[in-house]
């Protein structure tokens, strides 16, 4: 890989190394444990997983096949939704009443302007001119949106004020999980096939789009999400904490999860020694030479993206239906996006154990850095009134808080400049060899 | 004729003032993507530093104004432009050119300028922290009421309002001047047209490269402040005003200044026609429409809170179909 400056640390040394790691991370994690109580450990420790899953996805967006996500929130969120929508109990009101018709109706207005629109799409087969073949499209796009939406408006203003929302579909919760992963996946799929034929720069700023409007459609559709109103207690896959106790609850649902990134992790393992994974790593490098070679650049690239996109919303699922709440107002590009990155370029890109490793690393420094920062700044207001008479402003606490923000972007600068191969350096299979 | 006074205050004033938000940064993204060749997402933030600085400066001295009979924020406003780029500069020399010269790729650049982005909003709010503040510190902002013959209804401006539209006029013809009259403008053009070819011509990568900081600094700054003076400073700027400047910048084309101001007053006036309630301009017809038709109360393609959704379905579409943007810039 270009970005790699040093070379790679061979044999035993670097099986030394990694065991070093992954001591001192277990070290950190039973401190944690001990210090803290089990069950505020285990909290932890699923939160870690579920994000040790989105920075796979990540990692083989970014480490296999060099693609700027810059908009992880988005399907995290979408992930997130989709598994409150699947697996969230039936709400009768809504369904004994006149809307479920209503509504229907209204997906198949929508349903008939898609077709519709897809049909004029295709006219220019028929010997319509192109130019006007665009025309018309726009403007049957154009007159479907606009009929779809004044047909949506009452109904949703009836379902905000006689029924809250739609509620869910009362189905297990695995379901919701993999239709979480289907969604954020086909989300991927529409965004890839714009912008993958570009450079990365125009995914970057598609994905930064994509995320901030689907986190302003589960805010303001209130009919749908809720809303900032949240929807809770979600149902989990495992006994929840009401029936059998805290600990047993959280530990099965760890067990769940670290069964799941093992698996995801074995798979991907796989898939990187596998030729598919060779043919990642050769477009990433040389997407010229790559298309020479006569692979289809642009379809693998889609591959990989909506792969990892899927590993996103899978990851976004099972981070919501853990905390039990789904709040919209939640989703931060910070914690959702940012923190991701920092936990893949620290970890290692192109390094799924490194990814795993930052994912788990990372996540307890950000649960930490909170208290610590608010530390700090409490002891910086003592020192400062004490020793200059300085008059704190109030909101300092909140304020507190930002200075994680400059640390997570002087660490994500810092680690470009200095260490771009992470901790766990990108391993090439033996056989294939350096050059 | 009420109705068409509405349209004129709600539309054409709203959409020149946001157009000229849009054009001033877009300006500014779309000459770093054509010469240093990556989308810099730190500009949001950079027009957040340069409104924040205008801001201090307002504090410590809010009376600058009066004797040019102007806002204080906009009499001090060349001092932030000028600390804006000077930061602008730094922020490449300490984050950017280390990464040039071992030639990254260029989205390992993109990162950095998210890290840049986090670093300089996590700075803005431990200083300014996270409220809205006035520009107005000292001073009120003056509207200006325009009785229009055959109209009970004003046409209403404000004074920052007029300030934006003039200050974009003289920056865009300023600019154009200086890219196509001076000789480090017609650098940067050969740098954006083919930095290779404009390396063994012999012209100072460095000098163009600072030049275009300062330019892209100073009208992040400039940006910045007239926006916080329309409305207030608001350290939550960042991501949500990247979308639309990089839509503009896109659809004027990569490396086009002028298109980039085309495309932001596009982009303006598209958000602001998709949000406008257009059952305000049918109320006149209202008694012959009465029988055929019911009159809804609220009639806008798109609701305010999805107003992001434009600057979107607008990137997408010239990338769909043109990726050249209007005034075919590069496709990087």
């Amino acid at each position: 890989m270009r970005m790699q400056g040093k070379a790679i640390p061979s044999g035993t040394n670097e099986r030394r190394r990694t065991a070093l790691l992954l001591t001192g991370l277990a070290a950190i994690y039973a401190a944690i444990h001990l210090g803290f109580g089990a069950a505020y450990g285990l909290r932890m420790t699923v939160e870690a997983l579920c994000y040790a899953l989105i920075a796979l996805g990540l990692t083989i967006q970014w480490g296999y096949a060099g693609l700027f996500n810059a908009g992880v929130m988005g399907f995290v969120a979408i992930g997130a939704f989709l598994a409150v929508l699947v697996s969230f109990p039936v709400n009768e009101t809504f369904w004994k009443s006149d809307m479920p018709p209503r509504l229907g109706l209204v997906l198949l207005a929508a349903f008939t302007g898609l077709v519709l629109t897809f049909a004029v799409s295709r006219l220019d087969r028929m010997g319509v001119p192109k130019r006007l073949r665009t025309l018309l499209t726009v403007m049957t796009g154009g007159a479907a949106y606009l009929v779809v939406v004044s047909m949506l408006d009452p109904v949703a203003r009836d379902i905000e004020a006689k029924a809250g929302f739609i509620g869910g579909l009362g189905l297990p919760v695995w379901l919701g999980w993999a239709a979480g992963g289907a969604a954020a996946g086909l989300l991927a799929w529409f965004v890839g096939r714009i912008c993958l034929g570009l450079r990365s720069d125009y995914l970057a700023i598609a994905t930064l789009g994509i995320a901030e409007i689907v986190k302003a459609v589960l805010k303001n559709a209130d009919w749908l999400t809720r809303g900032t109103l949240t929807v809770s207690p979600l149902p989990w896959p495992v006994p929840t904490p009401n029936t059998v106790g805290f600990l047993t609850a959280r530990a099965a649902y760890l067990a769940l999860m670290a069964a799941l990134v093992i698996v995801i992790w074995a798979l991907l393992e796989r898939a990187w020694r596998a030729p598919w994974g060779r043919m990642m790593r050769a477009i990433r490098d040389n997407e010229v030479a790559a298309a020479a070679m006569g692979k289809d650049v642009n379809r693998r690239r889609l591959e990989v993206f909506v792969l990892g996109s899927l590993l996103m919303g899978l990851g976004g699922a099972a981070l919501v239906t853990f905390t039990r709440i789904f709040d919209p107002a939640g989703f931060l590009p910070l914690n959702h996006t940012f923190l991701v990155w920092v936990m893949i370029i620290l970890g290692g890109p192109g390094n799924n154990l490194g990814a795993v490793f930052g994912a788990l690393l990372v996540y307890v420094i950000w649960v930490m850095s909170e208290p610590a920062a608010l530390m700090l700044f409490a002891a910086i207001r003592e020192a400062g009134e004490s020793l200059f008479g300085w008059q704190a402003p109030a909101d300092l606490d909140s304020r507190a808080l930002q200075a994680r923000v400059f640390a997570i972007g002087l660490l994500i600068t810092l680690i470009l400049r200095h260490a771009p191969q992470g901790l766990f350096p990108e391993k090439v299979p033996r056989d294939e060899g350096e050059d | 004729m009420n109705e068409l006074v509405f349209f004129i205050n709600k539309v054409l004033v709203a959409g020149l003032v946001t157009g000229s938000i849009y054009a001033l940064g877009a300006v500014g993204v779309t000459l770093v993507f054509a010469i240093l060749r990556f989308a810099h997402f730190a500009h949001g933030d950079m027009m957040t530093l340069g409104a924040g600085l205008t801001l201090l400066l307002v504090l410590l001295f809010p009376q600058a104004g009066a004797p040019f009979g102007l806002p204080s924020g906009f009499v001090l406003m060349p001092v932030a432009m000028a600390l804006t780029a000077l930061a602008a500069i730094f922020i490449d020399r300490q984050f950017y050119r280390p990464l040039r010269e071992r030639e990254v790729r260029p989205v390992v650049m993109v990162m950095a300028s998210v890290g840049v982005t986090l670093m300089l909003q996590g700075l803005i709010r431990l200083f300014a922290g996270t409220g809205t503040h006035s520009l107005y510190v000292a001073e009120r902002k003056d509207i200006f009421r325009i009785a229009l013959p055959g109209a009970t209804r004003k046409l209403v401006i404000t004074e920052p309002q007029v300030l934006v539209i003039l200050f974009t006029l003289v920056a865009v013809i300023g600019l154009h001047g200086f890219l196509t009259r001076t000789r480090t403008g017609k650098a940067m053009r050969a740098m954006s047209d083919n930095p290779d070819l404009a390396r063994i011509s012999g012209i100072g990568v460095d000098q163009v490269v600072r030049t275009t900081w300062i330019i892209a600094g100073s009208l992040a700054a400039a940006a910045g402040t007239l926006l916080s003076l329309d409305v207030t400073f608001k350290p939550d700027l960042s991501f949500n005003i990247l979308l639309p400047i990089f839509a503009a910048a896109i659809v004027g084309g990569v490396g086009q200044p002028l298109g980039a101001i085309a495309g932001g007053f596009l982009v303006g006036f598209a958000e602001v026609l998709s949000v406008f309630n257009w059952a305000v301009l049918l109320r006149p017809l209202q008694p012959w429409l009465d029988g055929l038709i019911a009159m809804p109360t609220r009639l806008a393609f798109v609701p305010t809170e999805y107003k992001l959704t434009v600057p979107f379905v607008i990137l997408v579409a010239v990338l769909v179909w043109r990726p050249t943007g209007i005034f075919r810039g590069k496709v990087l």
